[in-house]
């Protein structure tokens, strides 16, 4: 058991790299580098050499490279050009923003993702059924952002109940006030979670309740809750390892309803941070939101080995 | 019974336990293919680092001939290493040790032996699974003619050739040509595969229990086919089935198998008659009996196979057999001829005076 | 397999049919040919192509003039049945013309993921050690990141415009392709009929020509095209954050994020750009599902 933590653990180091790498060359891609975002054309050549010499730009590539894992590293994500803070501090508060999203979206969308499927898989081949699928297809093709400007045109801009936009408080929500304003971002980023965990949930006890043991389950004359306990305890593993990976590309892929939402969470950050040109605070977000989702990855496979000893390879 | 019959080895020199078993030759003219010591172990990985925490003995230094023009049938339960052997022997898989000699020239040598290309062209095998060893997306003529397509033949002769075996396996080419897989039956897939295998005229078949999964009616046919197309093209036959009587009926020789060893060989009707090794009697008394008035009484055999990862020391059948003692587990049977009968050989200690078995006779030269 | 109904009166025929076997790919063909709801989005998505790609014919203003006059008119207004934008250009015109960048944007990603991740999986699958491990160690650095992620990284580093975008998802979309090119040619190199390919003294090119790509084509070609349904999303979503395709040019999802100001004066029309993107990507949806129906076929 511990061998395959090890494992994966030791397997993540070298994909980490490579992700640092890949993050390093889109930098050393970009048109133009840090001297010509920070001082204005006019400025004399021999001026812009002697800042790129202080900046270690005339180094070679992999000495760059070096320079900027190491302090990554160590957590020194650099200044933002914008605003001369470090990168740091404005990063994880904003990953702070983010994770009052992303929680509640991941357990709603859990939530009603399992009774949506079970109760699909119940009513097997009844209208109820066919409607599920008709919505399962339905939201996998939603854009996601286009239902959350939906829904503000519908309860803020019609109805103005809810508010448009804004996060309205800091840290965790105390009042319904606060609520409110979480309540459409919540609503419009669990779509697509509820959308995938409620698939699997369907099939997952369609399958189960096909299997044999069910019949012998109903000849015994057990209640219909006893089965529905039984099937939902086989269902469980894969779809709360299924909500892991979910919430783990809430976590990294909330730019979109962020955006719509303005919520400062780091995809707002990141919003801010391409349109400003600011490489650095862009850069480390990027690396960062990554590595959260690799290290989430590796949790789910290894609580899935714990629960599932079949998983350990 | 087989405890009685004491070998007398006499002036033939003893080879040392342990090592290679002995060739069974007898045959004035060269074998067409010579096997020896074929060894083949599979790793299992596991662990921190994926090393190999275990072993598979699938094949453990098997030697044998294969003579020309004769079937060779090879026997034995699931997992004694048959299926791996066979495809060790068509270089499916590299072998770990041992050499295959196929007509006087190793296969796979640097220099002056047979190139795996041309092995190919001199030995083809026939798969047990009918359907899944045609390409479902191919018509069937495509599929017998490909092989020589390979070698060469340009695509409209590679068919044609293909039409002429469909008709040599009993299969209408105008009405079959152009059929897929799935539109057959199992035994006219068969017969397809069969045609495949000879599209390349080679010397030497393996059938990798060919019959096995076919109705039995159905079997008698492609056996029978079997047998004509032998005597019309000169062919030599490896015939591996767990099926005691299909292999009587085709073979002329038969090599018993066992965790990956051999432990009888010798010519059909006198190893049916009188099965030398106490795993062979087992096997061939657990065939259920045609008459009546003999029937089965007790399963000679007790317990499942052991595994072959970690066999059993010595002799591997030791752990069920009814005779097995001390030396059995100490030292490992050579596979060796008794001198009244070239033409068998047999892996146990009991018949091999001085082996230190109580069954087996005293040396002459104590 | 006799029904009277299947069997034509000429027996001459019925021999011919006998003879000649349906390969695997006519029955498809024939399975999707009853499947009536598959043939209606097929039909929907060709139509949409001809009105993108002549657009001229469609369509009535420019969709690059408009009149501050003319603003955010809302939808039946004469002249402009579906309204005008914030600068007063017709909406029709714009979701016209829009949809060839979107349709462009959304198609061509997959089609290059399809070539490069195809290729690449397939090889790595037949030759297994190695090879396969160095290309699914790759794979996995870009499996780290979410796919969006990967787009925005590539998009918002390197700069907007539609090259880059083209050039982000199909980065984003090469790993899914070489995961499940690499599984299903894995499943296939191990098939007995492979390994009589090898037995009969194939090269390994020839092997992967005749054997192996007639086998997996099916299942890649069916996971690619739900690919597209995701990429005309992601497409659409990097322009409305901006990275992708640059205004003036029309294209759906910089329009709904033009439009969302509009969201408090014209909720409808700020609306309707993403209903295209929506309609567009569930029937690429559908046709993919129908596509998975007619491969399924029982053999």
């Amino acid at each position: 058991m511990w061998a395959y933590t090890l494992r994966r653990l030791l397997y993540a180091v070298p994909v980490l790299l490579g992700v640092s790498m890949l993050v390093f060359a889109l930098i050393h891609l970009a048109p133009g580098d840090v001297v010509d975002i920070l001082v204005p054309p006019e400025v004399p050549k021999e001026i812009a050499d002697s800042l790129r010499r202080r900046f270690r730009l005339d180094e070679p590539v992999y000495m760059q490279y070096l320079a900027w894992l190491s302090r990554l590293l160590v957590g020194d994500f650099g200044i933002s050009f914008f605003t001369n803070r470090p990168v740091a501090e404005e990063l994880f508060g904003a990953l702070g923003n983010t994770l009052v999203l992303a929680l509640p979206a991941a357990v709603l969308g859990f939530l009603l993702g399992v009774l949506l499927g079970a109760l699909a898989a119940y009513n097997h081949n009844t209208w109820l059924d066919k409607l599920f699928s008709a919505t399962a297809i339905v939201g996998v093709s939603l854009p996601h952002y286009w239902v959350g400007i939906v829904l503000v045109a519908i309860f803020a801009v019609v109805l103005n109940i809810l508010p448009a936009q804004g996060m309205g408080f800091e840290g965790i929500p105390t009042s319904w006030n606060h609520v409110k304003h979480l309540i459409l971002p919540v609503v419009t980023l669990s779509l697509i979670p509820m959308g995938v965990i409620s698939r699997l949930v369907r099939a997952n006890v369609l399958e189960i309740l096909s299997q044999e043991f069910v019949g012998t389950l109903h000849a015994k004359g057990l209640l219909n809750r006893r089965v529905l306990y039984h099937t939902l305890k086989n269902a469980a593993p894969s779809a709360l390892a299924l909500m892991g990976l979910q919430f783990g590309y809430l976590l990294g892929g909330s730019i979109l309803v962020e955006t719509v939402f303005n919520w400062p969470g780091s995809g707002g950050l990141m919003n801010l941070a391409i349109f400003r040109r600011d490489v650095p605070v862009l850069s480390a977000t990027i690396v960062v939101l990554a590595t959260i989702f690799v290290v989430i990855n590796i949790l789910v496979d290894v609580l899935q080995a714990l629960i599932d000893p079949r998983m350990r390879r | 019974m087989a405890a009685d019959s004491r070998v007398d080895v006499g002036d033939k020199p003893r080879r040392p336990a342990g090592g290679a078993d002995a060739c069974v030759s007898g045959a004035p003219s060269r074998p067409l293919l010579a096997v020896e010591s074929l060894t083949k172990h599979f790793p299992l990985k596991g662990g921190l680092l994926n090393r190999t925490t275990a072993v598979v003995q699938a094949v453990d230094r098997v030697s044998f001939d294969v003579r020309t023009g004769e079937t060779l049938g090879i026997v034995g339960e699931s997992g004694c290493g048959k299926s791996t052997t066979a495809r060790l022997l068509m270089h499916l898989i590299a072998p770990d040790s041992g050499s295959i000699v196929f007509d006087g020239l190793v296969v796979g040598a640097a220099e002056g032996g047979l190139g795996l290309r041309d092995l190919h062209r001199q030995m083809q095998m026939v798969f047990q699974d009918s359907f899944a060893s045609l390409n479902p997306r191919l018509p069937v003529a495509m599929s017998i003619a490909f092989g020589p397509f390979v070698h060469g033949l340009a695509k409209p002769a590679a068919l044609k050739r293909a039409s002429e075996l469909l008709e040599a396996v009993g299969l209408d080419p105008l009405l079959y040509a152009n059929r897929y897989p799935h539109e057959l039956s199992g035994g006219q897939r068969q017969r397809i595969n069969i045609a495949r295998a000879l599209a390349l005229e080679p010397r030497i078949v393996i059938l990798d229990e060919a019959v096995s999964a076919l109705d039995k009616s159905v079997e008698a046919q492609v056996l029978n086919l079997l047998v004509d197309l032998k005597a019309q093209l000169d062919l030599t036959y490896v015939f591996i089935s767990h099926d005691l009587n299909v292999v009587r009926y085709i073979s002329d020789r038969v090599m018993v198998m066992y965790l990956g060893k051999v432990l009888e060989l010798g010519p059909v009707d006198r190893l049916y008659r009188d099965p030398q090794h106490p795993y062979t009697q087992a096997l061939l008394s657990a065939m259920p009996s045609m008459d009546p008035r003999r029937r089965t009484v007790q399963a000679p055999l007790s317990g499942d196979p052991p595994n072959p990862i970690s066999p059993p020391s010595g002799c591997r059948f030791r752990t069920r057999c009814p005779y097995a003692e001390g030396v059995c587990a100490t030292m490992p049977p050579a596979l060796l001829s008794p001198p009244d009968d070239k033409l068998r050989a047999v892996a146990c200690h009991m018949l091999v005076p001085g082996s230190g078995h109580s069954r087996a006779a005293v040396e002459i030269n104590a | 397999m006799a029904n009277a109904a299947i069997l034509p009166a000429d027996p001459a025929i019925a021999l011919q049919r006998a003879r000649q076997g349906k390969s695997y790919w006519r029955r498809v063909w024939e399975r999707l040919r009853d499947d009536k709801v598959t043939l209606a989005v097929i039909g929907v998505l060709v139509m949409l192509l001809i009105m993108v790609v002549f657009a001229p014919w469609f369509t009535v203003h420019d969709p690059y003039t408009g009149s501050v006059l003319r603003r955010l008119k809302p939808v039946g207004t004469p002249g402009h049945w579906l309204g005008t934008d914030e600068v007063g250009r017709d909406l029709w015109s714009r979701m016209v013309y829009g949809g060839r960048l979107s349709l462009l944007a959304g198609v061509v990603p997959v089609f290059l993921a399809l070539l490069i991740g195809g290729f690449l999986g397939v090889l790595a699958g037949y030759a297994g050690g190695l090879l396969n491990s160095a290309v699914m160690r790759l794979t996995d650095v870009l499996y780290a990141f979410p796919s969006i992620l990967l787009a925005i990284a590539i998009t918002g580093i390197l700069g907007a415009g539609l090259q880059n975008t083209i050039l982000a998802l199909t980065i984003s979309f090469i790993p899914p392709v070489i995961r499940i090119s690499e599984s299903v040619t894995t499943q296939v190199r191990h098939l007995d009929f492979v390994e009589a390919a090898r037995a009969s003294g194939a090269r390994p090119l020839t092997i992967m020509r005749y054997h192996i790509l007639n086998n997996v084509l099916g299942p890649i070609l069916v996971y690619a095209t739900s690919l597209i349904s995701i990429c005309i999303i992601l497409a659409a979503g990097l322009s409305f954050l901006g990275l992708g395709v640059t205004p003036p040019s029309a294209e759906w999802g910089l329009m709904l994020n033009n439009l969302r100001q509009a969201l408090w004066v014209s909720p409808l029309v700020a609306a309707l750009p993403g209903a295209m993107i929506f309609i567009t990507s569930m029937c690429f949806n559908l046709m993919s599902d129908g596509l998975r129906q007619a491969m399924d076929v029982r053999l």
